[in-house]
């Protein structure tokens, strides 16, 4: 557990000591800002154009910005997502660092758990730019606050899953560049696992169906907190997680 | 302290270690001596639990290599062939990384990276950043993170490459400081090192030991004899290269005089005695009774870099199939 904290804070160090943690944040910020002011935008002009056609229809925020927006947050994060975890085994590769960590009285799965951990730190700084614009809804409006906390739940599982299965991937090789484009690669397949299946309610398409990450992620971001996404999720990170343990304990032995 | 048994490793197509044994007693300092390529960095790799071995045993303390990396791991502090630095750290900030990674702990932890920093000359650049310090320095760096927890093993990859020679000299006295009370394993292709710095060395070659051995005792071995060179001045045709030889041949204790190409007009000779006979003192007054000029007579005693390249060569004269050309710089093996 130590260790694991220790290998965490110094990922978090090297994000930080880089341009890439800011150079994430601020990508983010730039894509995720004009959207809200479009939707939150849009969302007045709708507002305004009912009344003046005297329909009082009830407008509800959670519905009309904050669920597309962290929905939209989730699509950008498959983006994002190899740019964080790219480097992660594949850095210390190269540099001949890994020699350190595998011949410290550090367990494996420590420097695994505490990498992605600190991948998942700058993961949810990232996450965090979204709050900045959030909180203007609620400070002007009154969403409700438990589907939009369940919505970042869903998002922070996304995340932790695609991280796992990006630092699955960059123990693979030397080159992060490599380590990337796999991993967006991953991220992207397992987003449209959903549009494959179209209509198709076959035993297939459910299979399928149930591993794109896109369909559990709806649920989240309706407010829907359900167990089996919990553990869809779950299950998927400890997968990886598992493969890249497998991966490191392996690349001993080929070397 | 370390005990190494049949170790092989093999890859897919080559044959990096091939059953290699060694052992080394507590408080030694032994020298890893090869050609690049010869498998020195993969036994140390073994030996520190990076890589597992194909077969055989390998022990640091008692304990294996593959049973308890552990327990190995935390008696072992180990400088690869490229310091395992971080770029973006300060030399401090990645001392106390690494010391608490090797499970100092946080109360501790200050005290042990200021000595480290102490021992390693590195109190002028301890808040530099790593990415922005000379190769000397981060060799240096290197050095600090291997000796931080206080290891009873130290195995060192190459510790003094890239250093200027004064910073060689500061390696090698840090090095004695530490023997003694630590076991220090060194790998090197720089002979010179193993004279200073080795109590023992252990040559291998294309995977395999070719020898081991203190340092005197390889060098007497191998030597034999002794071996003198001899200058004799020349006035005009006097004396003649023949009869030179002829007078020097027939001094007690010499079982071979060959004639070297003459220089400046001197006529050149080295002489090799029988065994354990101490040939130099008639030697010149054979010189000098015969009414020669003697300028120059000097012990030609065969270099470690001689026993290396004659070890190391002769292996490749009975295994030819083994590629023993020396690997590019910096290659890993």
């Amino acid at each position: 557990m130590k260790n694991t904290l220790l290998i965490a804070g110094k990922e978090i160090k090297s994000y930080f000591a880089s341009p890439i943690a800011y150079f994430l944040m601020a990508f983010f910020a730039l894509i995720f800002g004009p959207t809200f002011y479009v939707s939150t935008r849009d969302m007045i002009r709708m507002g305004l154009q009912a009344q003046m056609m005297g329909q009082q229809q009830p407008m509800n925020i959670n519905d009309m910005i904050i669920r597309p927006l962290l929905g939209f947050a989730g699509t950008i994060s498959l983006f994002l997502i190899p740019m964080i975890s790219m480097r992660l085994f594949a850095e210390e590769k190269r540099s001949g660092t890994i020699e350190l960590l595998l011949t410290s009285p550090v367990r494996d799965i420590e420097i695994i758990l505490g990498k992605w951990l600190g991948a998942m730190a700058l993961f949810l700084c990232i996450l965090g730019m979204s709050m900045l614009n959030i909180a203007f809804l609620f400070m002007w409006g009154k969403p409700d606050v438990l589907p939009v906390l369940v919505a970042y739940l869903g998002l922070i599982l996304q995340g932790g899953c695609l991280l796992a299965i990006g630092e699955f991937v960059s123990t693979t090789t030397k080159n992060q560049i490599i380590a990337g484009g796999v991993t967006f690669f991953f991220c992207l397949l397992l987003y449209l696992l959903s549009y494959y299946i179209g209509y198709d309610t076959g035993v297939i398409a459910q299979v399928v169906g149930y591993l794109s990450i896109v369909t559990h992620l709806d649920n989240f971001s309706k407010g829907l907190l359900s167990l089996k996404d919990v553990i869809f999720y779950f299950s998927m990170i400890f997968l990886a997680l598992f493969m890249t343990a497998r991966s490191l304990e392996s690349s001993r032995w080929r070397a | 302290m370390i005990k190494v048994e049949g170790l092989t490793k093999r890859y897919a197509r080559t044959v990096a270690v091939d059953n290699i044994s060694f052992e080394v007693e507590k408080g030694q300092i032994v020298g890893f001596l090869g050609p690049n390529g010869a498998g020195k960095t993969t036994t140390m790799r073994i030996l520190t639990c990076f890589l597992p071995p194909t077969e055989g045993k390998a022990s640091v303390a008692g304990f294996d290599v593959q049973e308890h990396p552990m327990e190995v791991k935390r008696r072992i502090g180990y400088l690869p062939e490229t310091p395992p630095l971080y770029p973006e750290m300060g030399v401090a900030e990645f001392l106390h990384f690494a010391g608490r990674l090797k499970g100092i702990s946080s109360a501790d932890i200050k005290g042990r990276a200021d000595e480290a920093i102490g021992r390693c000359s590195l109190g002028d650049v301890r808040d530099k950043l790593i990415g922005k310090l000379s190769k000397g320095y981060r060799q240096r760096v290197g050095i600090a993170q291997a000796i931080i927890h206080n290891p009873p093993v130290l195995i060192l990859d190459e510790p003094t490459s890239g250093l200027d020679p004064k910073q060689i000299i500061e390696i090698r006295d840090l090095l004695h400081a530490l023997a003694g009370e630590h076991t220090i394993i060194l790998s090197t292709h720089i002979l010179s090192e193993v004279e200073h710095s080795c109590g023992r060395v252990v040559i291998i070659n294309a995977g395999k030991v070719v020898a081991t051995d203190t340092v005197d005792n390889l060098t007497n071995r191998l030597r034999g004899s002794e071996a003198v060179a001899v200058e004799i001045e020349a006035a005009g045709e006097h004396p003649a290269a023949g009869e030179a030889q002829q007078r020097l041949e027939q001094v007690q204790g010499v079982s071979r005089v060959v004639a070297k190409e003459p220089k400046d007009g001197r006529l050149r000779f080295e002489i090799e005695s029988l065994q354990g006979r101490h040939i130099r003192a008639d030697l010149a007054r054979a010189v000098v009774n015969s009414g020669w000029n003697l300028s120059e007579l000097s012990s030609v005693g065969m270099s470690l870099e001689e026993i290396f390249l004659q070890l190391t060569a002769s292996e490749q004269k009975t295994k030819p199939e083994i590629e023993t050309a020396p690997a590019p710089e910096g290659a890993q093996q």
